[in-house]
């Protein structure tokens, strides 16, 4: 380790509990906005959501009946690449796990899912990090409609990884039997992104 | 796709520093492994305590794609900030520090683009526009180019005589400047916040498919993406980048 001459860091007490904090991040109470492109504005009569497998459409919910599945409400430590990682972000959606029973799938199809968006960004995640509650696709944050910049309507919610797998508004899920890298996975992030091991970038 | 090779951690030595405005600095790097960069792209930099701790952050690279094995950044001192006013107060020539990269490669822009360049810059978002800046000239490239900078004040501006003479150059390269708060006599440029009949007047058309950067504070750059969708230019050729506090606690 390089010590830096001179440089002395936040006092000790109003540094980052290690405990909640992953390597290299540090603590905001803002909420940073993070978007390779302009906002996208979908007015909830056009929105729907779609899950897929391969080419073929397994389910698909408008704004109203996706709004009438089970709601679940939890709160989580978000943890964003550039840095920032905010603690006790309180959410509202629906569970991946439900979106399958929803479906009427027992099982997912497919090891691997590409997140598509409005706007064109997509992210590809291992469908076992989406399971057993650790991902939702969300609607609300602290109590309160998400607003568009922060991904509005709806965005995935995958709190136990980089941000950028919390894909803004996601408007289709699609299985895949092989995984294959989405917009930031082909732009030299890494394909997983685990805060808690560093996986920045590819090849860490 | 980028090959997979691990960015390591490097030390850097800093040697140049240059005063931009009262808060902005820039600062020279001597690396010891760095392959490169393109214009726009980033790199992360970490500083260590003598009791262990550690910071992370990530800078715009200020200078022209290719000047391996130097890397200019520009900082702005943020007062509240940690890391910002270590390197705009405290880091002196010879002090090393450590750093990875580049980083991005979406954000990003080289000579063999043939569109037109529209750069647009809140405040210190000028700095990864100013490495294309740097590279377009570097490189002899012809392609129009419009820069449009909205800074506070003219004591903000930075790179100011750069510019100046980047765009004394008549090579197709047009600077607009807007000052938010208040002007001096004789001002020509513009003075109020950038708007729609603003980017319509000192940006490319539609029609000219230009490719379209957009740096600056988060409400800045919302702003200016939504109005040039507006206008009409294609969402896919408007990239952008977001920076500093929202004003969104919840």
């Amino acid at each position: 380790m390089k010590v830096t001459r001179g440089f002395k860091g936040k006092p000790h007490d109003s540094r980052a509990t290690t405990d909640r904090v992953p390597p290299g991040q540090y603590v905001t109470q803002e909420f940073p906005v993070l978007t390779a492109g302009p906002t996208q504005q979908t007015p909830l009569e056009s929105w729907s959501l779609a899950l897929q497998n391969g080419g073929q459409l397994l389910a698909r919910w408008n704004w109203g009946e996706f709004e009438a599945l089970p709601q679940t409400e939890r709160t989580f430590d978000i943890h964003c690449v550039t840095k920032w990682s905010k603690l006790d972000t309180r959410w509202r959606g629906v569970t991946f796990d439900e979106l399958l029973k929803a479906a009427g799938l027992t099982s997912p199809p497919n090891m691997y899912v590409m997140a598509h968006c409005d706007g064109g960004y997509t992210t590809d995640l291992p469908v076992a990090d989406l399971m057993e509650g650790k991902a939702m696709v969300a609607t609300h944050f602290d109590g309160q409609p998400l607003p568009a910049t922060h991904g509005g309507p709806a965005r995935l919610l995958v709190p136990h990884l980089y941000f950028w797998k919390s894909a803004k508004w996601v408007r289709r899920l699609a299985f895949m039997e092989t995984n294959a890298p989405g917009f930031w996975e082909s732009l030299g992030y890494h394909i997983y992104g685990d805060p808690w091991r560093e996986q920045r970038y590819s090849g860490d | 796709m980028n090959s997979p090779a691990r960015r390591d951690w490097q030390v850097a030595t800093a040697t140049l520093f240059r005063q931009e405005t009262a808060r902005v600095r820039s600062i020279t790097f001597e690396t010891t492994a760095w392959a490169g960069h393109g214009a726009g792209q980033h790199v992360d930099i970490r500083l260590t305590a003598d009791d262990g701790y550690q910071a992370e952050r990530s800078y715009s690279i200020a200078s022209p794609a290719g000047c391996a094995p130097s890397v200019e950044l520009t900082v702005e001192h943020i007062s509240d900030g940690e890391v910002s006013p270590f390197l705009t107060e405290e880091l002196r020539a010879g002090d090393a520090i450590e750093l990875r990269g580049p980083i991005g490669g979406y954000f990003a822009w080289d000579p063999g683009m043939s569109s037109p360049l529209m750069l647009i810059a809140g405040g210190s978002g000028v700095v990864p526009l100013m490495s294309m800046l740097r590279t377009r000239d570097q490189a002899g490239s012809k392609v129009p180019a419009k820069l449009l900078y909205s800074s506070r004040s003219a004591e903000d501006i930075i790179y100011r005589d750069e510019l100046d003479r980047l765009a004394a150059n008549r090579d197709g390269f047009d600077l607009i400047h807007t000052l938010t708060r208040g002007a001096p006599a004789g001002w020509k440029g513009q003075n109020r916040r950038v708007d729609r009949d603003m980017l319509a007047q000192c940006g490319f058309q539609p029609a000219e498919e230009p490719q379209i950067f957009v740096c600056g504070p988060t409400s800045f750059v919302e702003t200016v993406a939504d109005q040039l969708v507006g206008l009409g230019h294609e969402e896919s050729a408007i990239k952008t980048e977001r920076f500093g506090p929202t004003g969104d606690k919840r």
